[in-house]
């Protein structure tokens, strides 16, 4: 038990954020830390060596090929694109698309650029505190209702979001919130697997005794859980905000449905448009094609920027070169 | 047993009478009226709409009334030859997009965990790249490598005499699989990868000395000490797969053998769309959904049995 305690209170002293207990209470560990004495498998046979590498590098070029082909054709003109080796470099046409692509129908890609922003970073920002509040109060509190709420968010994970689109729709129409950035955002606050996460995170991560001693110190319940148990869940918070942002950026189905508005169009769905409007209008293709690229880069950034956070989340304390 | 009992009971006698009871109902607030509005709602106004049907009234000329009409709307969708054809189509889908990805996830997620990987941070980030694509954009990328005018792989072999079509009638589904096992093997292949990690390396080292080989310990060590994560990238695979949209949708615009109602998702947002035909279009979507839960349960009923533990204590 005191090994115990002494676990549950490390993270106070600020060493590992998010670190979890390892208490009997929790049979699986989320992860290790100070975790060093890793064998390196120094009896690994050259061959093997050498097939895995191959293997990675086959692996490799199959999950980066086709990014590269986008880059290389968004350097092409039109005719180029159509007339030229896939991946060789034409003419650099990369400026000239990137005007042209600002330009067309009035800068309508930028606005779409501006509409994936908004939604996806409100949208994360809030789902993820609606998600963290309420998987605090799951793991925290005993209250009546709890069990059938657990249930309610285990349960409704097996909903997919797809399926009750064509459903949301046609009550945001009722409500009149279709074509409106809230009939998008609101129903993406409801994210089961993050009040899941949250929940699992904030049983691991907030120790009881912390709190009691807050409260000791006459703290109220709402300043305990903003200045203490939001940040003893950074870490498990910033993995629910990664994939809140991921699954608003790549939403398609009830943007589609929602929206006829160009002007409150994301990016998914304002490509697609030009995407099917290229069979009639030639010059739609390279714009395409260079909307697509200048869409991946934010996420990848974003993506890029967080992996250090959240990856050291879940692979802590593995030394490996 | 006992001295685990003792504190969960001070914890539940102190948390539960912090002297505003109301505490903890105010903090789930957000997510319990955002859960029935876009949640349960939803379901309710899909359900009670499935059961309606417009008829046009008097001559045809005025509005469009709502009757009801029972069940009519699914005995339509199961008459539906191209709505139940949809059904066979993505599981024949699934049976074989799931289980490739995620093998392929597996084996790259054991290098990783493995010492044979050297510059692990770039192979990583390489196939967790396509994750960072959206699935729309990917769908849009794959569609000009599929395209013969444009596509450096349909030139490729050409160029070796082998005429290849990848939007054909037969080979289509399998260049939307194709798609989804690019985008989505990164992440589970992180998830298997972060629960490979929080295996205790004793184990390993335990079994190295009882003379098991690494090919040894991955298959009676690792893979069923991960069984709960393979369990979840499974399910929301299998889940994925049923709700195919996305690709194909895209992919249609590119090629006239993805018919409007492909998949039942597109079958339903078809009906919703082009047929204006909400109703009906309800009343899919209700079947789709308990086709999901159904399929879900039972995976998670044989898995359940067969993997102890696997509800992370919940």
């Amino acid at each position: 038990m005191a090994s115990d305690t002494l676990t549950r209170i490390a993270p106070l002293a600020g060493a590992a954020p998010g670190g979890s207990g390892t208490g009997e209470d929790e049979p699986r560990p989320r992860r290790r830390g100070g975790d060093v004495n890793r064998i390196a498998g120094d009896r690994v046979s050259r061959g093997w060596m050498i097939a895995v590498t191959v293997a990675m590098i086959v692996a490799t070029a199959y999950f980066l090929i086709p990014v590269l082909w986008l880059v290389v054709a968004s350097t092409k003109s039109t005719g180029d694109l159509f007339s030229t080796p896939g991946f060789a470099f034409a003419d650099f046409h990369l400026w000239d698309n990137l005007v042209a692509l600002s330009t067309y129908d009035g800068g309508i890609f930028w606005r779409w650029g501006l509409n994936s922003v908004i939604y996806s970073v409100f949208g994360s920002v809030l789902t993820t505190l609606v998600s963290a509040v309420t998987g605090y109060a799951l793991a925290v509190y005993r209250f009546r209702g709890r069990k059938v709420l657990i249930a309610i968010v285990l349960g409704s994970m097996l909903i997919p979001g797809t399926v009750i689109a064509q459903p949301t729709y046609v009550l945001l129409v009722g409500l009149g919130l279709n074509n409106t950035y809230a009939g998008l955002l609101l129903p993406a606050l409801v994210y089961p697997f993050g009040v899941l996460l949250c929940y699992i995170y904030a049983q691991s991560s907030v120790p009881t005794e912390l709190i009691e001693a807050a409260r000791l110190d006459g703290a109220g319940e709402v300043r305990i859980f903003v200045s203490m148990g939001l940040r003893l869940m950074g870490t498990g918070l910033v993995t629910v905000l990664l994939f809140a942002f991921l699954g608003s950026w790549n939403s398609y189905l009830l943007p589609l449905l929602v929206l006829t508005d160009q002007e409150l169009m994301p990016l998914t769905v304002g490509l697609t448009g030009w995407s099917q409007s290229s069979i009639t209008i030639p010059g739609l293709q390279i714009l395409t094609v260079v909307g697509s690229l200048v869409s991946i880069i934010p996420i990848a950034v974003v993506f890029l920027s967080l992996q250090r956070f959240w990856k050291s989340g879940v692979t802590a304390g593995g030394v490996r070169f | 047993m006992a001295l685990a009992a003792a504190p969960t009971a001070t914890r539940r006698r102190k948390f539960s009478a912090a002297g505003r009871p109301w505490i903890p109902y105010l903090f789930v607030a957000p997510f319990v009226v955002l859960f029935l509005v876009f949640l349960a709602a939803p379901i309710g106004v899909a359900i009670g709409n499935s059961l309606l049907s417009q008829q046009s009234s008097g001559l045809g000329f005025g509005g469009r009334e709502l009757t009801f009409v029972g069940i009519d709307n699914y005995i339509r969708a199961f008459q539906d030859s191209d709505f139940v054809v949809s059904f066979g189509r993505v599981l024949l889908y699934g049976v074989v997009q799931v289980p490739v990805m995620m093998i392929i996830a597996g084996l790259l997620a054991l290098l990783f965990d493995s010492a044979l990987v050297k510059a692990k941070k770039f192979f990583q980030f390489a196939v967790f790249l396509p994750y960072a694509v959206p699935g729309v954009i990917a769908a849009l990328l794959w569609g000009f490598l599929y395209q013969p005018s444009v596509s450096p792989i349909i030139q490729a072999f050409t160029s070796l005499g082998i005429d290849v079509n990848l939007l054909a009638p037969g080979t289509v589904l399998w260049s939307i699989a194709n798609i989804a096992v690019w985008s989505n093997t990164g992440i589970n292949m992180i998830i298997l990868f972060a629960a490979l990690q929080t295996v205790p390396r004793e184990m390993y080292e335990a079994a190295r000395l009882d003379g098991a080989g690494e090919a040894r310990i991955a298959w009676s060590i690792k893979i069923p000490m991960i069984a709960p994560a393979i369990l979840l990238t499974t399910l929301s695979s299998v889940i994925g797969t049923l709700q195919l949209f996305n690709e194909p949708q895209v992919l249609k615009t590119i090629t006239s053998n993805i018919s409007s109602d492909f998949t039942p998702n597109m079958a339903i947002y078809a009906a919703s769309t082009l047929g204006k035909d909400s109703q009906y279009s309800s009343a899919m979507a209700v079947i789709l959904g308990v086709v999901t839960l159904i399929i879900s349960v039972v995976i998670l009923r044989i898995t359940n049995r067969r993997s102890m533990g696997a509800t992370d204590g919940i």
